[in-house]
């Protein structure tokens, strides 16, 4: 049953950044950075945690999820550490995602030429 | 006058389009993305299955996605499903690991240094950007609501 949650939810929010680029000729990183940024602002509102709840890698695999986690960090950290979470909540919640984002593009790097086009 | 026939023209290409292009991408999009979500939900329960709590597995999850995309894009192999299935193959985490690695390989030939090194950031930057400038916003809200 969480297959399906997550097959449909996460299908659902790739298809609202589908509408976004066919109709407004967004580019593929002003979504990225669109999607991270709302997923952000509705994880500090508290209204994306629930779908996550829902359905699992549905919502945490999309970007939004990448933007809930942010806002998750920051909030553990102000309550752990004080106004100091402010600052270092945000970088500690996306640490392990971006790290093993450059650190294997670094790699692939070193491995792949580009290719023809 | 060049403008108003711009606009004309513009009109006449969106009467002349037919509707269903965007009806077959978001097919695509949604069978795409939900497969790739599918995935990531596979490797989660695995993951708690090995015992670890829910946020871990989480980010297990995300890592084990990141790194396949990256190795995925380095072989060519992400770009020909991007053209297949967009928005699908960029909005899960999947399509930020491929805005990573496709520039530092791209770039690979201006050096590891302003090549490699500057241009892994080209998309990631942005992102981590304005994702941790929001982050803070909900960080200060946070701080004197809660």
């Amino acid at each position: 049953m969480d297959y399906i949650k997550a097959f449909v939810v996460g299908g659902i929010i790739c298809v609202i950044g589908q509408i976004l680029i066919d109709k407004t000729k967004l580019t593929s990183a002003r979504i990225l950075v669109l999607f991270v940024v709302l997923g952000c602002i509705l994880g500090g509102l508290g209204i994306y945690q629930p779908l996550v709840d829902f359905a699992g890698a549905g919502a945490s695999v999309p970007l939004p999820g990448f933007g809930n986690l942010l806002a998750k960090g920051v909030k553990q950290e102000i309550d752990q550490s004080g106004a100091l979470g402010i600052l270092t909540g945000g970088f500690k919640a996306s640490a392990a995602g971006i790290s093993a984002a450059i650190v294997s593009a670094f790699i692939m790097s070193l491995i792949f030429d580009p290719k023809e086009k | 006058m060049d403008k108003q026939k711009q606009q004309e023209y513009q009109k006449m290409v969106e009467r002349a389009s037919p509707n269903s292009p965007i009806f077959a991408d978001c097919l695509r999009a949604f069978l795409v993305g939900g497969i790739i979500c599918t995935i990531g939900q596979c490797i989660m329960n695995f993951c708690l299955s090995m015992g670890a709590d829910m946020e871990n597995a989480s980010t297990y999850t995300s890592v084990i996605l990141v790194v396949a995309a990256s190795i995925l894009t380095g072989l060519g192999w992400y770009g020909k499903l991007g053209k297949f299935a967009g928005a699908g193959s960029i909005v899960p985490i999947t399509g930020f690991s491929n805005s990573v690695t496709s520039p530092a390989v791209e770039f690979k030939k201006e050096g590891y240094v302003l090549g490699v090194g500057a241009k892994i950031f080209l998309i990631a930057g942005p992102v981590i950007l304005y994702g941790v400038i929001s982050s803070m916003l909900v960080g200060i809200v946070y701080y004197f609501v809660r």
